[in-house]
C-alpha cells in the first residue's frame, strides 16, 4: 500500500493555519458548528491539525489503533463526547472531520497540479485516512449516545418503582407508566425485598398510573401477587379505572384470587379491618 | 446419612431447613415427617424455608407434596420465611403452590397453625 509522501505531509504542515481557517469556514457553512462556540471549534480544528500533522511526520502506518494515534483517539473521543452530551446529532459530529476533506484536497490539488497520478495517489491515502477517524468519532459518539440513554433508563426504572409504608404492617406501590417484564421484575423484587425488611403482612399494589392493562400486564402482576402470596403476605390491587376494569372484563383475563379494589383509600381501609385496626373521627 | 431435624413443639412439628435442599434430603424429609406425624398425631407443621436461598422445579414440588401429605394426615401446615428470590424462582417456574399456606415469619406461622388448629 502507498504511503502519503513527505512532500504531501510537509505542504500540509505549511498550510497549517489556511488549512484551520478553511475547515472552520466549511463548518461553519455546513451547519454542523450551531449551538457551538466558535472559539471552542477555532481551538478544536487547530488541536485536531496540530495532531494529525505531528502523527503524519513520524510516519507512522495508518492503523489508528496502534500506540501512535493514542493522542488523536482520545482527541476524537472526547469530542464527540462533548458533542453528544451538547446534544448534536451524529451527522454534524461526524462532519467535523469529514469538512476536513475539502480543504486537504484543495491544498494537494496546488501542490501536485502537474503530477495527476502522485495527486490521486495521495487524496486516496489522505481520504482513507480521514474517513478512519471519521468513523471512529462516529462510534464513540454512539458509546456515549447510549451511555447517556443507559444512564437515563435506569434512572427512571428507580424512580418509577418507590415502595411506600402506609402503615404498621401495610405497603403500597404506587405503579407509574407502561409495565414491561423489565420493570415488573424491578418493581417486583424491591417490594418483596420491602416486605421482608418490614415483615409488613398486606401490600397494596396501585396500578391508577398504570395506563393500559393487556394480557401481559396482567400476567406480571399475577406473578407478583403470586410471589406476595408464598412469601406469605396478602395483596390487593387498587386503582382499578373502568376502562381497565371493562379491558380485563373483554380480555377474559382470570384475575380470580385477587383482591381488587377500585381506589387506594378501599384498599387501605380493607387492609386496617384485616389488621384489626379502627379509625375513628376524634370529636 | 444427613437428615433435616424435626422438631415437637407441643401439638406441632417444626421443620427448619437450614442447608441446601438436595433431592434425597428432601425425599428423606418427606419419609421422616410423614412418619413422625403418624407417631406422634401432631396438628400442625411449621416448615420454616427462611435460610434457603436457592430452589429448583424438584425442590419446589417437594415443598408442595410436604405441604400436601401433611394435610391429608390432618396435620395443618405453613410454610413461612419464603426468601423474595426464592419467591420469584418458584413463580417463574410456574409452582405457585396452590393450597399451601404461607406466613411471613416463625412468630405469624405459629400463630396461624394455632388458629388453624384449634378452630377445627
Amino acid at each position: 500500500m502507498a504511503a502519503l509522501q513527505q512532500t504531501t505531509v510537509d505542504s500540509l504542515k505549511r498550510s497549517e493555519s489556511q488549512l484551520a481557517s478553511h475547515w472552520q469556514a466549511d463548518l461553519e457553512a455546513s451547519g454542523a458548528t450551531r449551538n457551538l462556540k466558535a472559539d471552542d471549534i477555532r481551538q478544536q480544528t487547530a488541536e485536531f491539525l496540530r495532531l494529525l500533522i505531528s502523527v503524519l511526520e513520524k510516519r507512522s502506518t495508518h492503523n489508528i489503533t496502534t500506540a501512535e494515534w493514542d493522542e488523536i483517539r482520545q482527541f476524537l473521543e472526547k469530542l464527540s463526547h462533548q458533542r453528544a452530551i451538547a446534544g448534536q446529532d451524529s451527522q454534524q459530529t461526524a462532519s467535523f472531520i469529514f469538512a476536513l476533506k475539502g480543504p486537504v484536497f484543495a491544498q494537494l490539488q496546488a501542490q501536485y497540479a502537474d503530477q495527476p497520478a502522485v495527486l490521486a495517489e495521495q487524496l486516496w491515502e489522505i481520504s482513507q485516512l480521514l474517513d478512519v477517524l471519521g468513523m471512529h468519532t462516529i462510534r464513540t459518539y454512539q458509546k456515549s449516545r447510549e451511555a447517556v440513554i443507559k444512564r437515563q433508563q435506569e434512572e427512571l426504572l428507580e424512580l418509577s418503582t418507590p415502595v411506600v409504608k402506609l402503615w404498621e404492617g401495610v405497603l403500597a406501590l404506587p405503579m407509574i407508566g407502561t409495565l414491561d417484564s423489565q420493570r415488573t421484575q424491578v418493581v417486583m423484587e424491591s417490594l418483596l425485598q420491602r416486605i421482608v425488611d418490614t415483615g409488613s403482612e398486606i401490600a397494596i399494589i396501585d396500578i391508577t398510573g398504570v395506563p393500559t392493562v393487556d394480557t401481559l400486564v396482567a400476567q406480571h402482576l399475577l406473578k407478583t401477587v403470586t410471589a406476595i402470596r408464598l412469601m406469605g403476605a396478602d395483596c390487593i390491587i387498587s386503582g382499578v379505572r373502568p376502562q381497565i376494569a371493562q379491558t380485563i372484563v373483554h380480555l377474559g383475563l382470570d384475575l380470580q384470587g385477587v383482591v381488587t379494589k377500585a381506589n387506594l383509600a378501599d384498599a387501605l381501609a380493607l387492609a386496617l379491618r384485616r389488621l384489626g385496626v379502627t379509625v375513628t373521627k376524634a370529636v | 446419612m444427613e437428615r433435616i431435624p424435626i422438631l415437637q413443639m407441643g401439638d406441632f412439628l417444626l421443620v427448619t431447613i437450614q442447608v441446601d435442599m438436595h433431592d434425597q434430603l428432601a425425599l428423606t424429609l418427606q419419609d421422616d415427617l410423614s412418619e413422625r406425624i403418624s407417631r406422634t398425631s401432631a396438628r400442625g407443621v411449621l416448615i420454616d424455608i427462611s435460610a434457603l436461598d436457592m430452589v429448583d422445579s424438584f425442590i419446589g414440588r417437594m415443598i408442595g407434596m410436604i405441604s400436601g401429605l401433611s394435610r391429608i394426615m390432618d396435620a395443618e401446615t405453613v410454610l413461612v420465611g419464603m426468601q423474595p428470590a426464592v419467591a420469584i424462582t418458584l413463580v417463574e417456574l410456574g409452582m405457585t403452590l396452590p393450597g399451601v399456606s404461607t406466613a411471613l415469619n416463625v412468630e405469624r406461622g405459629m400463630k396461624l397453625l394455632r388458629e388453624r388448629a384449634y378452630s377445627q
